[in-house]
């Protein structure tokens, strides 16, 4: 029977793993792929302290995962299935097996939301992208469009200038979300375009993406934006089906946890992009992580007692 | 360094049209963050069905006609080949068991 099991290996699993294990605790992750979670989506992280010339997602979690195995992280590519969480024994069901712990540590991340309207389904995989640093260089000398208009959309914008011949940022609003910098690098671009106040209604194409129908919230006047490839950053969704009806989740389907990263299950923790919380960022995903692995190692010490809360 | 079957425009029709097995390419690149995500689960694949099915992958950075000749626009992904016909395409970076179901159809 492990300590503590992990499931998610982005960089809220690999932080409390690395915790776990220098705390000499039984850990094992678990991750459905290699690990890395959303932070391989994006090319260059510019805002996790200590890289002031920024650093590749692939190379900050290539560390992460390094410094967790050197304390002796075990990190297991099975997917997990199916939770048992009732008992003081808890079970994790993977297509490898079930594996006992007793205690759990939720990092399953969150992935795009997507725009639900016709055509996105039929698309994706041909035109319809939510990963800019993968599929941006298929649009070299193309036009596309970007559907969003927080921090991702613009960021992701941006470097979809590199390839694309013009961008346009589609925004239902007529202000953008994203913070002031960003803001400002984007509207000194002169390959991107914005198109205010407009939501996508339909994307159309034969064989692959040939434009997108949008619509103007405030005059209802429809119009086509021609474009080769639509990308969609309008947020996120957790990845919460293995608790969908296990734990507390917030209207919009996020873990609701405590201060202290404690689920209503006892035992059970949650931390990173899947938490109901204000900021979704590496830097508060290790933040959680560290929290949570030492809550747990309290937890494991002493299963009915109460974590000092920090109220001020 | 992996020792998988890399394809390239140049042999893709010798090895993966005409190849008398099914197969498999992964079509990925450098850059592609998921596309490292499914690489270990891709040469782990191409461990278990060694002989059944001819696992590849193809850098889509220096190959540009075949991926443009399957319409590719989203990396990583993955198209499973039976008889030079293409029986399936996995999109984006989906778990090992996904793609160890596909494979199986295939044989």
């Amino acid at each position: 029977m492990e300590d503590l099991i992990i499931i998610g290996g982005g960089p809220a699993g690999l932080t409390a793993g690395l915790y776990a294990s220098r705390s000499r605790l039984k850990t094992l992750l678990i991750e459905r792929l290699s690990p890395g979670g959303q932070i391989l989506t994006t090319d260059w992280v510019e805002n996790y302290p200590g890289f002031p010339d920024g650093v590749s997602g692939f190379e900050l979690v290539e560390r992460m995962k390094n410094h967790a195995e050197k304390f002796g992280l075990e990190i297991l590519s099975h997917e997990v299935i199916r939770l048992e969480l009732s008992g003081e024994k808890k079970i994790v069901i993977t297509d490898k097996g079930p594996f006992d712990t007793r205690a759990i540590i939720l990092t399953c991340g969150a992935g795009p939301h997507k725009l639900g309207i016709e055509g996105e389904d039929l698309f994706t995989g041909k035109g319809v992208s939510y990963c800019a640093t993968c599929d941006g260089p298929f649009y070299r000398d193309y036009e596309v469009a970007v559907i969003g208009g927080g921090d991702t959309a613009v960021e992701e914008a941006i470097y979809l200038t590199r390839f694309a011949s013009k961008v346009y940022i589609v925004h239902r609003r007529d202000e953008l979300r994203a913070i002031k910098l960003l803001q400002d690098r984007a509207m000194a671009d002169e390959k991107i375009n914005f198109v205010w106040d407009t939501i996508p209604t339909k994307i159309v194409g034969k064989t692959g993406v040939e434009g997108v129908d949008l619509e103007n919230v405030k005059t209802g006047k429809t119009s086509h934006l021609p474009v080769h490839g639509v990308f969609v950053f309008i947020g996120y969704d957790p990845n919460n089906a293995l608790v969908k009806g296990l734990l507390d989740l917030d209207e919009t389907g996020f873990v609701l946890t405590n201060e202290n990263m404690e689920t209503v299950v006892p035992g059970v923790f949650a931390a990173g992009d899947i938490r109901s919380k204000l900021l979704r960022q590496i830097s508060t995903a290790v933040g959680e992580g560290a929290t949570a692995a030492f809550a747990a190692e309290k937890f494991l010490e002493s299963p009915s007692g109460v974590l000092p809360s920090s109220k001020c | 360094m992996s020792d998988l079957l890399q394809v390239t425009d140049g042999n893709f029709e010798e090895e993966i049209v005409n190849s008398d097995i099914p197969a498999m390419v992964d079509f990925w690149a450098e850059w592609c963050g998921p596309c490292k995500m499914v690489g270990p689960v891709v040469e782990e694949l191409a461990q278990e069905y060694k002989g059944k099915i001819k696992i590849a992958k193809m850098d889509v950075d220096s190959n540009r006609d075949t991926p443009a000749k399957f319409g590719i626009r989203n990396i990583p992904t993955l198209i499973l080949f039976k008889d030079g016909e293409v029986a399936k395409m996995i999109i984006g970076a989906q778990p090992k068991s996904q793609i160890d179901g596909e494979l199986k159809k295939l044989l």
